[in-house]
C-alpha cells in the first residue's frame, strides 16, 4: 500500500456504487435506459436525456490516452519525482483522470493514443483509486 | 442587449500592481473602485449597484459605503466580470439601477486577506480529479494541450511563441511586470513545469485589482471620460473539471459566448481592431482565436508565428502583455476588459491608432466558464 497523504476522495450516495467496485477490483460505469449513453463521473439520472432510469455497468477497463502533463513541481504527498496526471478515454466512451503507472514518466514513454488499462490502488481501507497502466504490461 | 445602450464610464486599476504586501485583498477592492470613482466623476453615493467576484459583493458594497439596489456575484472564475458588465447591462436597461460599480482585486502573491480554493474531497472534483495529482492551475488548464497540439499539428516551439510575442508588448508598457525580450529558445529551455509547460509560458502571480462603472450611454456624455460603449455580449459555462470538457481541443463555452456577442454586436471578424484573449497559460490565445472565429481549427499557431498579432500585425492581441508578461492577480478578466477601455479612450501605452471596435474574451476555472464583450468608441 503506497504511502498516501494526499487528498482522497470521499463518496457521497451518488458515488458510493463506484468507490466500492473500485475496491473490489471493478471499474464501474453508469449507463441510460432509455436513450443508451453511457457516462462518468456517476450520478442517479442521465446527463444527455434526463432520465432517471439508468443502470450501473462494469467497464472493460480498457482504455487510450488522450491527453497528460508531467508534473515537476515537487508536491509533499507525491514526491519529487515527475508523475504523469492524465485523461484517458474509455473503451466505453467516457473520459476520467488518472495516472499512468508502470512505465517511465516520459513523453518517449507516454504516446497519445496507446492502449492502457485500469488497475487499482490501495489507498486505505475504503478507497482503491481507478489508475492505468499499458496494456499488457 | 441594445447595442451602445450602456457606457463604461470609470475605468481604473489599483493604484500600484505587482507585490503589494501592505495592502489587504479588500483594501485593493476599494483602491480600485475610489481610482474609478475619480475617473468618472462620481461618489460612493452615485452608485446604485454593485458586482464582484472572490470578494461578496455585501463585503464589497459595505466596505465602501455604498447600499446598492441591485447586486450580482456570479463567481465563474476570472471571466466572471465579463459576465458582470453583460448582466449590468441588462439590469440597467431594465430599469434595476442606474450605475453599476464592478471591482476585482487579488492579493494573488502576497496573500494578505486573500481567500483560498479549497475543495470539498466530495465534490466531483473532490472525488475524481483530486487524488490524481491537481491541485492548481499549472496541473489542470494545461493537461489538454498535448491533445490539442496532436491533432492540430502545433510543435512546442509554436507554443512558445505565444510568449514570445507578447512579450514584445509588455516592451511597451511600463506597469508590465516584465519587460525584456525573451526567445523562443528562453522559453522552451525555462524552468519544466508540467510538461510540455514551462515556466515562461505560465501566468504570473501578482497583486492588484481594477474596477469599472457603467451607466446608460445617454448619461455617459456629461462624464469627464470619453464614454466607451458595449456592443454586444456573451456568457456560457461548460464543466467544472477539466477532464469532462467535451473536446479537448476546442472550448465549447468559448464558442457559446463568443458567438452571441458577435451576433448581438452585428460585426464580422475583419470590423475587429483589438482583441484580448485571457491568457492563463500559452495555449488559451490559440483556443480563442480558432474558437472566437478568426482563425479557422489549426491555423491560430501559425497566424501568431506570422506575427499577425504581434505589434505592428493586422489584430493586435494581449497589448498590454497579457497574463503572460502584464500581471495575473489571479482572475485576470479585469485586466483585459480595462486594456480593452483604454484602446477604445486612445489612452493605451501601446495604443492601436484608429481602433474603433475592442473584443475581450475571457476564461473562467480551467477553461470553465466564458464571458466576450465587444467594446467601441463610436456612439449611438
Amino acid at each position: 500500500m503506497a504511502d498516501f497523504k494526499r487528498p482522497l476522495p470521499v463518496p457521497t450516495p451518488e458515488t458510493q456504487h463506484f468507490w466500492e467496485g473500485c475496491q473490489s477490483g471493478e471499474l464501474l460505469l453508469q449507463s441510460c435506459d432509455e436513450c443508451t449513453k453511457t457516462y462518468f463521473p456517476p450520478r442517479p439520472f442521465c446527463p444527455a436525456c434526463g432520465s432517471r432510469n439508468v443502470s450501473v455497468k462494469s467497464a472493460s477497463g480498457k482504455a487510450t490516452l488522450y491527453s497528460y502533463v508531467i508534473n515537476h513541481r515537487p508536491r509533499p504527498d507525491f514526491g519529487e519525482e515527475p508523475h504523469s496526471i492524465a485523461v484517458v478515454e474509455l473503451a466505453e466512451g467516457p473520459r476520467m483522470m488518472t495516472n499512468i503507472i508502470g512505465c517511465p514518466q516520459t513523453p518517449e514513454a507516454l504516446v497519445l493514443d496507446m492502449p492502457l488499462e485500469v488497475t487499482f490502488e490501495k489507498a486505505n481501507d475504503t478507497i482503491s483509486l481507478p489508475k492505468f497502466k499499458p496494456a499488457g504490461a | 442587449m441594445k447595442q451602445k445602450s450602456i457606457a463604461i464610464v470609470g475605468a481604473a486599476e489599483t493604484t500600484k500592481l505587482g507585490k503589494i504586501p501592505d495592502m489587504s485583498q479588500i483594501a485593493l477592492h476599494a483602491d480600485a473602485a475610489l481610482n474609478a470613482m475619480a475617473d468618472a466623476g462620481l461618489k460612493p453615493s452615485d452608485i446604485d449597484g454593485v458586482a464582484t467576484a472572490g470578494e461578496s459583493p455585501t463585503e464589497t458594497a459595505h466596505y465602501l459605503g455604498i447600499t446598492p439596489k441591485w447586486v450580482d456575484g456570479t463567481s465563474v472564475g476570472g471571466c466572471s466580470f465579463m459576465l458582470h458588465v453583460r448582466h449590468a447591462a441588462a439590469a440597467i436597461n431594465e430599469g434595476l439601477c442606474s450605475t453599476v460599480l464592478i471591482t476585482h482585486a487579488e492579493s494573488g502573491r502576497s496573500r494578505v486577506g486573500s481567500r483560498g480554493f479549497a475543495r470539498s474531497p466530495q465534490s466531483l472534483q473532490g472525488q475524481f480529479e483530486l487524488p490524481y495529482g491537481v491541485t492548481s492551475p499549472p496541473t489542470m488548464f494545461t493537461i489538454p494541450v498535448l491533445r490539442y497540439m496532436k491533432e492540430r499539428g502545433v510543435s512546442e516551439e509554436q507554443l512558445a511563441n505565444v510568449a514570445v510575442v507578447q512579450r514584445e508588448w509588455a516592451a511597451m508598457n511600463p506597469r508590465a511586470s516584465f519587460k525584456d525580450p525573451i526567445s523562443v529558445d528562453d522559453v522552451l529551455n525555462s524552468k519544466m513545469i508540467a510538461y510540455p509547460f514551462r515556466l515562461l509560458m505560465c501566468c504570473l502571480v501578482t497583486d492588484g485589482g481594477g474596477a469599472l462603472i457603467l451607466t446608460k450611454a445617454d448619461r455617459a456624455k456629461d462624464r469627464p471620460q470619453k464614454p466607451v460603449y458595449i456592443l454586444g455580449t456573451g456568457e456560457s459555462v461548460e464543466t467544472p473539471m477539466v477532464s469532462q470538457m467535451e473536446d479537448f481541443t476546442t472550448s465549447k463555452a468559448f464558442r457559446i459566448s463568443g458567438a452571441q456577442a458577435f451576433a448581438e454586436a452585428g460585426i464580422t471578424h475583419s470590423d475587429v481592431d483589438h482583441l484580448m484573449i485571457y491568457d492563463a497559460f500559452a495555449h488559451l490565445p490559440l483556443y480563442g482565436l480558432e474558437d472566437l472565429g478568426f482563425c479557422k481549427p489549426g491555423e491560430a499557431a501559425d497566424f501568431i508565428w506570422e506575427r499577425n498579432t504581434a505589434p505592428g500585425g493586422k489584430l493586435p492581441l494581449n497589448t498590454n502583455g497579457g497574463g503572460l508578461s502584464y500581471m495575473h492577480s489571479g482572475m485576470y478578466g479585469m485586466y483585459a476588459l480595462q486594456e480593452s477601455v483604454r484602446q477604445m479612450r486612445g489612452t493605451a501605452p501601446a495604443q492601436v491608432e484608429g481602433a474603433k471596435i475592442s473584443v475581450s474574451h475571457g476564461v473562467g476555472g480551467m477553461f470553465g466558464a466564458s464571458g466576450t464583450i465587444i467594446f467601441t468608441n463610436e456612439g449611438p
